[in-house]
């Protein structure tokens, strides 16, 4: 990767981070650790990878994004603002009474979001759905959804894992989120489901495990499952969650709470030193 | 009278429709049962076995329904208003995506295989989805029709299906759906009986033991039980001041519960339900469940006595 090419993307990902904090901080709750653990992935899906048309949100040929670990949504919502679905001063209004940024993605509402998601388990599903009615419309559309390590504890996303290998949905990648952290504790005290690569390669998956918070890698692993013409790609993304405010990574009580207004600027202070 | 299952009359639409429309088919390892196996044998390539994975085959179709096409989600009530309520209300629901669930076996009529697949709360759970359709067939024309009609509505149709046949006593050539609307069946001006489903039959069978005491029933079709035709009803309970309404499915938060609802708000009137009462189901042959359960013209007809008493 060229040097103009990282320096674009890790200014993308350094403002959806800040588009997270802004969003939480104003809301007074949501998700930032989990929201900055995926935001590199997500700048390099959005910027680089996906073929998506800002402009023209419906575009019915554009690449998919499932954000199965809903909960995620400031991230996903600060990335969309990023390419420019929607102004950046909106995320401000996040989870407020008349905002479209609803505490979870709604499909209906928000610009660029391609599924409304969650509940944990249900996304990865319907990514899958997304996918097999691509290959039976004989689109080359790809499909691409993030699931959260935590999340892989919910049976559904085994039923999909199995679903997509059946049916050999080749243009279905997903992202495992492995920030190793859920609401209760570490995900390996809380209830284990590693190993992951082993699973989804028993699964029938072809299996790449990077580091997500390395451009260089996400490039990589997402060429890489471009390649595979005869089943789905899981791509197990090493994170740490609260990525990028030091005092948010690697800490389970900043799953769910937002920053207070000292928090905030030095969280921001931070990410813009 | 020709007795059909509404389930066969369901494979048998899909693939009539199949040729006309443009939709996929997904099953959870019932295709056999469902009936959705008459479609794969058609078009094979549109059909997708889910394998016994009722959730992911819910949410599956969510995905699919995004794409533009519309898409047809087979598997027993139990499985699908139950086991996957929660998927068919976030994946389905909420979006109001164009996913048609066809859940056959639903009601007490499954039989031999007892209370786990005897589906009496499904149209309780659906009813409280907001913008669900819920289309209930009195018999295999109807159920043919509302098949077609489901392609026609824009957003999420759950339609219920039995195993057991029934007689069939819409005319094929003549029969016009019209979503939404109660059909009057025969007019009356003592009481009102209000059926659904399999149900709809007895109803007119208790019509005539009231008849031969010199009572006068009307009885009302309700295929649509979501949105309710409550012009209808209000209308006929104003007229006649006494329901009783006969459902395949627990007395709560079905048909019974919608009337009740519907009606208080408009006027006085009483209304009995006939219903599957507060229990679980259990196995044996459907006509022993029947008379067990108080699925019968005998109970309706009982029903309606008590409140043509009650309204003096």
């Amino acid at each position: 990767m060229d040097n103009a090419k990282r320096n674009a993307l890790t200014e993308a990902a350094k403002n959806i981070r800040l588009g997270i904090l802004k969003g939480t901080h104003s809301a007074g709750s949501g998700h930032p650790g989990g929201s900055l653990s995926i935001a590199d992935i997500l700048a390099y899906l959005y910027i680089e990878e996906m073929n998506i048309r800002p402009e023209d949100p419906k575009w019915e040929d554009r690449d998919r994004f499932v954000l199965s670990k809903g909960h995620t949504a400031p991230a996903y919502y600060a990335t969309l603002a990023e390419r420019g679905f929607f102004p950046k001063e909106e995320l401000a209004t996040l989870r407020k009474i008349d905002s479209r940024l609803q505490g979870h993605p709604d499909m209906k509402n928000i610009p660029g979001v391609d599924m409304t998601t969650g509940s944990l388990g249900l996304g990865i599903s319907a990514a899958c759905g997304m996918a097999l009615a691509g290959k039976v419309a004989g689109k080359s559309y790809r499909v691409y959804t993030a699931v959260g390590d935590g999340e892989s504890e919910e049976g559904q996303v085994w039923e999909a894992a199995m679903f997509a290998a059946h049916y050999k949905l080749s243009n279905l990648c997903v992202i495992l989120d492995w920030n190793g952290l859920q609401i209760d504790g570490p995900v390996a005290e809380v209830m284990n489901p590693t190993p992951h690569d082993e699973k989804f390669r028993a699964f029938g998956w072809h299996v790449i495990t990077i580091d997500g918070h390395d451009f260089d890698q996400i490039e990589a692993a997402f060429a890489e499952a471009r390649s595979v013409t005869d089943k789905p790609t899981a791509i197990i993304a090493k994170t740490v969650k609260g990525k990028g405010v030091s005092f948010m990574e690697n800490q389970v009580g900043w799953h769910g709470k937002a920053p207070n207004a000292e928090q905030y600027e030095a969280a921001v202070a931070e990410l813009n030193a | 009278m020709e007795k059909k299952a509404t389930r066969e009359a369901y494979g048998a639409a899909l693939a009539e429709l199949g040729a006309k429309y443009n939709f996929l088919v997904l099953d959870a390892d019932l295709a056999e049962a469902t009936k959705t196996i008459v479609f794969k044998k058609q078009f094979p390539e549109r059909f997708f076995d889910c394998g016994i994975a009722e959730g992911n085959m819910m949410s599956v179709a969510a995905g699919i329904a995004t794409t533009g096409t519309p898409v047809f989600a087979s598997t027993f009530a139990m499985f699908a208003a139950g086991r996957a309520f929660e998927q068919i209300r976030n994946s389905i629901g909420y979006p109001h995506l164009n996913v048609k669930i066809g859940a056959t076996h639903a009601g007490i009529t499954v039989g031999e295989d007892g209370a786990t697949h005897q589906c009496n709360e499904d149209i309780a759970l659906m009813r409280t989805i907001p913008g669900m359709t819920i289309l209930n067939p009195a018999d295999a024309v109807e159920a043919r029709a509302i098949v077609e009609a489901a392609l026609h509505i824009d957003g999420p149709v759950y339609m219920r299906f039995g195993r057991f046949a029934c007689p069939i006593f819409n005319d094929a050539e003549s029969y016009k759906l019209e979503v939404g609307k109660g059909v009057v069946l025969a007019d009356g001006t003592d009481v009102t009986l209000v059926a659904t489903g399999y149900m709809v039959h007895l109803a007119l069978e208790a019509r005539e033991m009231l008849a031969k005491e010199g009572i006068s029933a009307a009885v009302i079709n309700i295929h649509t039980i979501k949105p309710i035709d409550a012009t209808l009803l209000s209308s006929y309970a104003k007229k006649t001041g006494a329901l009783v309404t006969a459902e395949e499915h627990s007395v709560i938060g079905g048909l019974g519960a919608a009337v009740c609802e519907t009606v208080a708000g408009e006027c006085a009137a009483i209304i009995r339900r006939v219903g599957v009462e507060d229990k679980f189901g259990k196995s044996g042959p459907v006509p022993a469940l029947l008379e067990e359960y108080g699925l019968t013209a005998q109970h309706i007809y009982e029903e309606a006595k008590k409140a043509l008493e009650l309204k003096k």
